[in-house]
């Protein structure tokens, strides 16, 4: 166990440091002045420079560079965005949790939905019931993301008229980011009608939740289908049955739960897609997140905001990767003997 | 596994019971109680005196300030506002404001006033601009084009303080649009006591970033890119609906403005493009209003170049077009047919002037009585970018290019980029030119003065380079009187005069449009400059 736990540790932060080394090399390999690239700070004089330049360590050699940068991405001195002079900290701390909770709802609805589903079109296989499920699941999953949100738009949003499609909340609402997560941050705030508020950010949630998240729930359905099927086919679903189980027990105590080990690794390939499309889809909806975001910084040629932007997205995912799969190998220990870790 | 999901319902019955609360009334009356405006771009900065841009002056000048005058949105007319009435003396030099007493400046998170609004605001916001010595002249940058462009503050003798509530203004010269140009949005009231007050803190920027005035609304928040946060101002002067939030939703993509106009996340957009205004028009829930703009599109002559300094050139060059087909290629009926430099929105606009007519056998006739019985070739010059007064240059040069074809004229058209464009009609370069020109005011001389005067050569706005004392004559003459009628009748011979010689062919008025949701009360098109809200409410 321990030993599991550090190979994991070792591989976080080797893959960390190489994400760090990555981006302070954009520094360099961005047009322009280093100095700005890596701040975002645009000197107002050859002293300021001079002051910024030593402050920064650039007038070091680039290993002592290197660390001084690794530092201060530690103690959350990210630099300042170029085009807007405000903090990166900041600018990420509002945006990132904009994209996690969008892709968190969207991944509980892949659940929610999808296994369920999943389930029944592999106990049902190969019946009229499962081809249906199977046929709308491969379309779905075969439609892309940024078609299938402006559809969704045109439909709900233009046509029908009921559904918003910009943002997270009517901007009547003064919400104060506290956590980044609107529905908590409602919670949270003061001198507001929540109940409004939360109905009125549930309506700008639905559609680009469902945007992102009938991709996501249709590979589920195919995973737990798949999975289900194999499981079915084991000798011990075979033996159940001859000592004469029932079909919900044999459901109950042998499909589900072996069924759903191998559906856990598949996710953690999911959830890398699902962040993704989730940015491409924030795009669409003006969705204030870390999609939008980095979209803005490279209109705005804003050099600063991507190299801190891409580490954020980066770190998120590896950190996201790396934490199912350790879960993976510690509800799974079997899978220790022919595997080792894997990003 | 089971924790996470117990979570979720628990997490799932809290909301429910929570949005169960609240009932469809409270709810309706919330999102009444506030309008979202999709603008189409940031702000430059909080005060107008700063920047004649229009995404400028729509943000602040008439939601945070008020002026000493104001235009009266129908009929153009100059009526009071935070001046109560004023008085011009018998040689046009002295106006004397009487200031209304129970105004109060704005009570935010960053200032409380002390005081009501008084002479010394006046005096201070005109110093600003006027008086290089003064303490806020070279705050945030130290230029103020509007008044620069018309060389206001070299006008000004002096702004004095007679008492609490009445300020003397002394002129060098008669300048009878001295009143228009106090009504305009960039002549906005700034308080006094904040900018001491921030000068003492050693903050003075800050007078542009978080503004203090005493409009309809005070300033909340602005975030970039995103929105501009105001809030109801309890202590209005004027009695009228006043919505208690006011959002500027910062949209740059007028298709997806059009798009949140249709789904009521916004109350009303700023500039729909020419394509969206038959969808608009369709839509039964959306209002689009239309009003003639203060503006001119034309077809201007560089008379200092021959032919067309030969002025029956120019006729004949005129007379060989059909305005209404140009109207209607590319305006697509978005505009008036132009006969003079002003549109009907101006006080002084003459609705019986003469007007070239589309007459191509005359074209002819005109060309070989000047000597060109075979015709010549010429260049048009086809301005890069769009706007209202014409949204397709290129296309209506094709059009003139044919029109000119017969009558045995051969035109090549000419285009660069925006900047070079300019700087080469700067230095005369240009046969002809379609252009046009956006005023501030409703003040005739707005559009005479720049366009055509002798002195606007220079400055790069006289495209048609012509120069005629008599017209310089006339433009003087009318700013020296104060009587309206006896103006209009100056403006009118003026009309004939450009009639006659033909500088440049008038061809367009475009309309201003404004799209809002239904639902809106009291919205109106202020041909006079920026949007307003003081006065506009949401009811179903």
């Amino acid at each position: 166990m321990i030993r599991i736990l550090s190979r994991y540790s070792i591989l976080f932060i080797l893959t960390l440091l190489v994400l760090a080394i990555l981006s302070f090399a954009l520094a360099y390999l961005f047009p322009g002045d280093v100095l700005q690239n890596l701040t975002g700070i645009v000197p107002a004089n050859e002293i300021q420079r001079e002051a910024l330049m030593r402050q920064y360590r650039l007038d070091q050699p680039i290993v002592f560079q290197f660390v001084h940068y690794l530092g201060n991405l530690l103690q959350g001195d990210w630099g300042y965005s170029s085009a807007s002079g405000l903090s990166l900290r900041e600018e990420i701390g509002i945006a990132l949790p904009a994209t996690i909770e969008l892709s968190t709802y969207a991944i509980l609805m892949a659940m929610f939905i999808g296994i369920p589903l999943g389930y029944y079109a592999g106990i049902r296989s190969y019946s009229t019931s499962d081809h249906a499920i199977n046929a709308l699941s491969i379309t779905t999953y075969s439609i892309p993301v940024y078609w299938f949100a402006l559809i969704l738009i045109l439909i709900f949003s233009l046509n029908l008229e009921v559904a918003p499609i910009s943002g997270r909340i009517s901007l009547l609402f003064d919400i104060e980011p506290v956590t980044g997560f609107i529905l908590i941050d409602i919670l949270l705030a003061e001198g507001i009608d929540r109940g409004v508020a939360l109905r009125d950010a549930f309506s700008h949630l639905v559609i680009p939740t469902f945007a992102i998240g009938a991709i996501t729930t249709a590979s589920m359905v195919r995973i737990t289908r798949r999975s289900v099927i194999d499981v079915k086919h084991r000798a011990y679903i075979a033996a159940a049955r001859s000592r004469g189980l029932s079909g919900w027990r044999i459901f109950s105590q042998h499909v589900l739960r072996n069924a759903l080990l191998p559906i856990l690794p598949l996710m953690v390939i999911q959830i890398t897609t699902l962040i993704t499309n989730a940015m491409i889809v924030e795009t669409l909806f003006s969705w204030p997140g870390i999609g939008s975001w980095l979209i803005q910084a490279i209109y705005q040629r804003d050099y600063p905001a991507l190299r801190v932007g891409m580490l954020a997205v980066s770190t998120l995912v590896i950190s996201l990767t790396i934490l199912i799969d350790l879960f993976n190998r510690i509800i799974d220990p079997s899978r220790e003997k022919y595997e080792r870790a894997s990003v | 596994m089971r924790i996470s999901s117990l979570g979720y319902v628990a997490f799932i019955a809290t909301l429910l019971a929570v949005l169960s609360a609240c009932t469809k009334r409270d709810e309706q009356a919330f999102y009444n109680s506030g309008l979202i405006y999709c603008s189409e771009s940031n702000p430059v900065t909080f005060n107008p005196q700063l920047d004649t841009s229009s995404t400028t002056a729509d943000a602040t000048a008439h939601q945070i300030y008020d002026r000493l005058l104001d235009f009266d949105p129908e009929t153009g007319r100059i009526v009071p506002s935070l001046a109560s009435s004023w008085l011009v003396s018998d040689d046009g030099l002295t106006y004397a404001f009487q200031l209304r007493r129970d105004v109060q400046f704005h009570t935010t998170d960053y200032f409380t006033p002390s005081r009501n609004f008084n002479a010394d605001d006046v005096i201070f916001s005109i110093d600003r601009w006027r008086d290089k010595n003064h303490p806020f002249h070279y705050v945030s940058g130290g230029r103020y084009p509007y008044f620069e462009s018309l060389g206001l503050a070299d006008n000004i003798v002096d702004v004095a303080r007679i008492n609490g509530y009445r300020v003397e203004i002394t002129l060098k010269r008669r300048d009878s649009s001295f009143l228009a140009n106090l009504a305009t949005d960039f002549s906005v009231i700034l308080s006094a006591e904040y900018g001491q007050q921030l000068q003492a803190q050693g903050f003075p920027n800050r007078i542009d970033q978080y503004p203090i005035g005493t409009g309809p609304f005070l300033f909340e928040s602005y975030r970039k890119d995103h929105f501009i946060r105001f809030k109801q101002n309890p202590d209005y002067w004027i009695e009228q609906a006043v919505a208690k939030r006011l959002i500027y939703d910062i949209t740059p993509r007028s298709s997806l403005r059009l798009a949140k106009l249709m789904t009521g996340e916004c109350d009303a957009t700023a500039f729909p493009a020419q394509t969206e205004l038959e969808v608009i028009r369709a839509k039964e829930d959306l209002v689009l209003a239309e009003k003639p703009g203060l503006n001119i599109g034309f077809w201007a002559f560089n008379t200092q170049r021959p032919p067309f300094d030969n002025q029956d050139v120019r006729r004949a060059l005129a007379a060989a077009i059909d305005k209404n087909t140009l109207l209607e290629a590319v305006y697509f009926d978005s505009a008036t047919r132009a006969k003079t430099l002003l549109p009907a929105a101006s006080w002084a606009f003459q609705s019986d002037a003469d007007d070239t007519a589309y007459n191509p056998v005359l074209a002819r006739k005109l060309l070989s009585d000047a000597g060109f019985p075979n015709g010549f070739s010429m260049t048009i010059w086809a301005m890069p970018v769009e706007r209202a007064y014409n949204p397709n240059a290129a296309k209506m040069a094709e059009l003139i290019q044919r029109y000119l074809a017969e009558v045995g004229v051969t035109a090549t058209i000419v285009s660069y980029d925006w900047a070079t464009f300019r700087r080469h009609l700067r230095e005369g370069l240009h046969d002809s030119v379609l252009i046009g020109w956006s005023a501030d005011n409703g003040d005739p001389d707005n559009f005479y003065r720049p366009l055509l005067s002798c002195g606007a050569i220079p400055s790069g706005t006289n495209r048609a380079m012509w120069c005629n004392q008599d017209y310089d004559r006339l433009l003087d003459e009318a700013l020296a009187t104060d009587n309206i009628e006896e103006r209009r009748a100056i403006y009118q011979q003026v009309n004939r005069l450009l009639y006659e010689r033909l500088p440049l062919v008038p061809i367009a008025h475009a309309f201003r449009y404004q799209a809002y949701r239904e639902e809106l009360q009291g919205m109106e098109i202020n041909p006079f400059g920026g949007v307003r809200f003081g006065g506009v409410s949401k009811t179903l």
